[in-house]
């Protein structure tokens, strides 16, 4: 099967100046990242803050553009930012992030956001766009009289709801969501998930799941890549990385999750912070946190490579048969 | 830091340069100095005598490039009415405006700043009504009109206070008012929103959880947070220290630069206005840049984010 | 419930109105000496207001009325002094967003120091040695070095560690945390959530810990109450409702948790949303979204009551006590019918 979308060695370096009087730094946000998504697939991404996975998602859809690598959709290569071109494919793909607040015009109806991209991208004839906003409405779950809502009568699950409806209006082959359900309760976030796995099943769209809650993404991803510092350091389907993870850091943030009625005995708890990705440990830049870390960890680099079926890390010390040693 | 205040400096030396270069040419668009200064009746004989005296004569470029130096040379120029240094003129003037403004500064911090912040700690109440009230007041109502109010009630039907002149401490007391009563509602304003907001912060409820007395809360966990927005105002207020009583100086005839101004520019005295708009222009520039200096004292956050 | 000497505070009746809006209908809650209580419950349930009522750290705006005992002794409608006597002191309390919870403009050795000179007389020389042993307690490295930098100089982790050595600085006898690993990243919460069991075994000082992750609390809380709507619905060990959650609302906040272990299945949400606290449903007010709810469940409000088992549950149809571990307390069931 070809890759619906398809991004190799990724690169984005911001400028940053620390203190008054400092001179810029280069802060390397996303640094050689590849990764693939096949058309009906979720690939979630999870990571901490700093870990550069809202960056990747924007590069991914080309409003973020990369300083090196490239991001091809459907075997093309993606054009520049803001071009007509640029634009019809961003109709093909969509961002849904954390606060719908913020994503929704607060002087629109619902109704009206919702049918908005039908009229920019000129998807259907204008008398079918009452119909087709309702339909969206209802595969969403809002009820027909929120219609004529705005944004601030709504909870923030409707909102989210609302958002998502509005993503699919342009019929979507892909959807990047940052973080979508970070905000709501888990009763709630519980609906949208299953809402969401619902829209692609029957959608058959590919989705990119961000988020730092690995519950939510072990549910609704089919793989998932971790992220540390702006690299992917293990990648494997969400059913094994989550049961057996390999890399020393997805170990600890697999154990870091506190399950219901499991006391804390027993867990990996990471020392440290993560490192400001201003200044980089050079070699693994988990080194300094990492239990495992040997003299090759802090001079170079590790590459991501095979270490079973289907599944990769970026560690010196885990490969393969190496692997169970460490566990 | 030095390059930080080189950076600022030089940028401030730029926007004076602007402002005199403005003047200038307004100036000389505007109006013929030798027409006003000579009268209609002159020959014409006399006009160009007046004018290559002046220098008038030369092409505008010539004159502002002539001026521009004299500048950088200490030489402000002479005042085509009394023959004397425009500098010095204008210096003479500055202490009589100050004894205006210094007063009205003073007035306007002391009852602003403590009005505002009180109101903000009693929301609400019948106090912070009162406070919103009157600084309403005090800002909308434009200072001749205030002026004027202030000469009826306390001179002309009281007959306390003189209506005008600078002969004793008493003639100064209206000037001064009619000159803080609005800067007292702004500022009274903005320390009660600045407080108001402060106030809401999480850091001040963390302060009063950990069991300080409500007045070490206000004092010094609140009041150094709504520092901030508050120097922002006092600092334009500073700058204006100079220029802010050309109105309030020509209702209560008081003669400070604020008059020298208003006479210097109807009688075409390019010398003066020019020394005098330069003069107001640096007051505001170095307030200006006091104000980001303190803001980096004040909130350690600045330090590091001022050179985005 | 045990006798009254062992509680060390005891909420009685507490309630609580936003502009003549209740969000708060009457909370009784007691916190046993070094005891770890969890509050758990979604956004808007009343876990946090609880606590801030407590201690008089809502608005003004806000009303508040009810009983709040530090030992036998009212604290609350009293005046401002009676508050500031026990906070800090007696009763400490970090909050969710620990960067913005520290004061941005003073140094943060200055900030714990004010602490230690409030509560325990400790002034110059001797305030700052045992400023810097709190921080170190607390973890933070090099404390020495750090001890004049200001707030955002430390990561949101180090802010709450810094809050937490502020809170300690008094040598409370309870820590209130109001949802103090939220704004976190995953392992920073653990290593938060570590260092808050750890200072407990230590100091002894009892806990509450307010949050609307169930598995944060369970690992840090012996006993727990679950709140819903400005109500506690149900209360027990925390081994009792994680193992047998008895009212509909508890339960469901289990099932609608995705599982980090065991098949993906689809998730099971709760359905509707929480109501609206001008618009209270009419009898229970989790019975609009409730899968068990019967007619009565509509018209009459069921009261707390206790139950054989320890805990205390306020449903007329609770999830019946076999479904899930088959331990038989039919006693229960009978009791509430």
């Amino acid at each position: 099967m070809t890759a619906l979308i398809e991004a190799s060695d990724l690169v984005r370096i911001y400028q940053i100046r620390r203190g008054l009087f400092g001179r810029p730094h280069p802060v390397r946000a996303v640094d050689e990242i590849s990764l693939a998504v096949n058309p009906g697939e979720t690939l979630g991404i999870v990571g901490e803050s700093g870990s550069g996975k809202s960056t990747l998602g924007r590069m991914l859809l080309g409003i973020d553009t990369a300083q090196g690598g490239e991001v091809r959709f459907e075997g093309k290569p993606m054009p520049p930012l803001r071009t007509p071109e640029w634009r019809a494919l961003r109709a093909k793909m969509q961002l849904i992030y954390q606060d719908p607040l913020a994503a929704l015009d607060r002087r629109l109806t619902i109704a009206a956001q919702v049918g908005e991209p039908l009229e920019i991208h000129k998807i259907i004839p204008k008398q079918h766009q009452a119909a087709r906003v309702a339909e969206l409405m209802a595969a969403v779950g809002l009820r027909p009289d929120q219609a004529e809502h705005y944004p601030h009568e709504l909870s923030g699950g409707q909102r989210q709801r609302a958002v998502i409806a509005r993503a699919l209006a342009a019929r979507p082959k892909l959807l990047v969501c940052d973080e979508p359900v970070s905000a709501l309760d888990v009763s709630i976030q519980a609906q949208v998930v299953n809402m969401l796995r619902d829209l692609q099943a029957e959608n058959g769209i590919a989705m990119v799941f961000i988020s730092h809650d690995l519950k939510v993404v072990r549910n609704i991803a089919d793989r998932v890549a971790v992220m540390y510092l702006g690299r992917i350091v293990e990648e494997a389907s969400s059913d094994v990385i989550f049961q057996s993870p390999q890399h020393p850091y997805t170990k600890a943030l697999v154990s870091s999750v506190p399950v219901p009625g499991k006391r804390l005995e027993g867990r990996v708890i990471l020392q440290g912070e993560p490192p400001n990705p201003a200044s980089r440990p050079p070699g693994c830049a988990f080194h300094p946190r990492c239990p495992l870390a040997r003299d090759i960890c802090r001079a170079l680099v590790p590459e991501l490579r095979q270490i079973g079926d289907g599944r990769t890390a970026a560690c010196h010390v885990v490969t393969g048969e190496t692997a169970a040693i460490a566990a | 830091m030095i390059r930080f205040i080189a950076v600022r400096i030089l940028r401030a030396a730029i926007t004076i340069l602007a402002v005199v270069t403005f003047a200038f040419v307004v100036l000389r668009m505007s109006g013929d100095p030798a027409q006003v200064m000579l009268g209609p009746d002159t020959p014409q004989e006399s006009v160009d005598a007046f004018r290559r005296a002046w220098g008038l004569d030369q092409p505008l470029w010539i004159q502002y490039l002539a001026y521009i130096k004299s500048i950088f040379t200490g030489d402000f120029g002479v005042s085509m009415r009394d023959k004397a240094s425009a500098l010095d003129l204008v210096l003479q003037r500055v202490p009589a405006t100050l004894q205006l403004t210094v007063p009205a500064l003073f007035l306007k911090l002391m009852i602003g700043i403590p009005a505002g912040v009180y109101a903000a700690l009693h929301r609400q109440s019948f106090t912070d009504r009162g406070v919103i009230l009157l600084a309403v007041f005090g800002f909308t109502i434009p200072s001749f009109v205030m002026g004027l109010l202030l000469v009826l009630i306390f001179a002309v039907i009281l007959g306390v206070l003189p209506s005008g002149g600078q002969d004793t401490w008493m003639h100064g007391i209206l000037p001064t008012l009619t000159m803080s009563i609005g800067g007292i509602g702004i500022l009274a304003r903005f320390s009660r929103s600045a407080m108001i907001e402060v106030m809401g912060q999480p850091y001040i409820r963390t302060a009063s959880a950990k069991g300080l007395k409500w007045r070490d809360v206000v004092w010094s966990h609140a009041l150094p947070n709504a520092a901030v927005p508050i120097v922002t105002i006092v600092g334009f207020m500073v700058g204006s220290l100079i220029a802010g009583a050309v109105v309030v100086e020509s209702i209560f005839s008081w003669p400070g630069i604020g008059r020298l101004l208003v006479v210097s520019v109807s009688n075409r005295d390019l010398a003066v206005v020019q020394c005098i708009l330069l003069i107001i222009a640096a007051a505001m520039v170095v307030s200006n840049l006091a104000v980001d200096l303190l803001y980096g004292w004040l909130d350690p956050r600045l330090r590091s984010v001022a050179s985005h | 419930m045990g006798a009254a000497s062992s509680n060390l505070v005891e909420l009685r009746d507490l309630k609580v109105a936003f502009d003549g809006v209740q969000v708060l209908h009457g909370i009784n809650l007691d916190v046993r000496r070094g005891e770890a209580l969890g509050l758990v419950g979604e956004s808007g349930c009343g876990k946090s207001v609880t606590w801030l009522a407590a201690l008089g750290l809502l608005p003004g705006k806000a009303s508040v009325t009810g009983s709040v005992r530090l030992q036998g002794h009212e604290i609350s409608g009293g005046t401002r002094e009676s508050f500031e006597r026990v906070r800090g002191g007696r009763i400490a309390m970090i909050f969710q967003d620990p960067s913005s919870s520290l004061n941005p403009v003073l140094r943060i050795g200055r900030q714990i120091t004010e602490a230690l000179a409030i509560h325990r007389g400790l002034k110059g020389e001797a305030g700052k040695a045992e400023a810097l042993r709190l921080l170190d307690m607390v973890g933070i490295p090099d404390p020495r070095r750090r001890f004049d930098l200001y707030p955002h100089e430390f990561s949101g982790g180090q802010c709450q560690r810094l809050m937490i050595a502020m809170a300690l600085a008094g040598e409370p006898d309870l820590l209130v945390a109001d949802e103090p690993t939220t704004a976190l990243d995953a392992t920073i919460q653990a290593q938060i959530l570590d260092l808050l069991i750890q200072l407990r075994a230590e100091t002894g000082m009892a806990t509450v810990f307010i949050s609307h992750d169930l598995g944060a609390v369970s690992q840090v809380c012996e006993r727990v109450c679950v709140m819903y709507a400005g109500r506690i619905v149900e209360e027990g060990t925390t081994a009792q409702l994680f193992s047998e959650p008895r009212h509909p609302y508890t339960r469901g906040l289990f099932d609608a948790i995705p599982r980090i272990d065991g098949p993906r299945q689809r998730l099971i949400p709760i359905p509707g949303t929480v109501p609206n606290p001008k618009h209270l449903p009419e009898g229970c007010a989790f019975s609009p979204r409730c899968s068990r709810a019967v007619e009565a469940c509509r018209s009459e409000r069921p009261p707390l009551l206790s139950l054989s088992d320890g805990r205390q549950l306020a449903c007329t149809r609770p999830v019946p006590a076999e479904e899930r571990a088959g331990t038989k307390s039919k006693v229960a069931e009978e009791m509430l019918q």
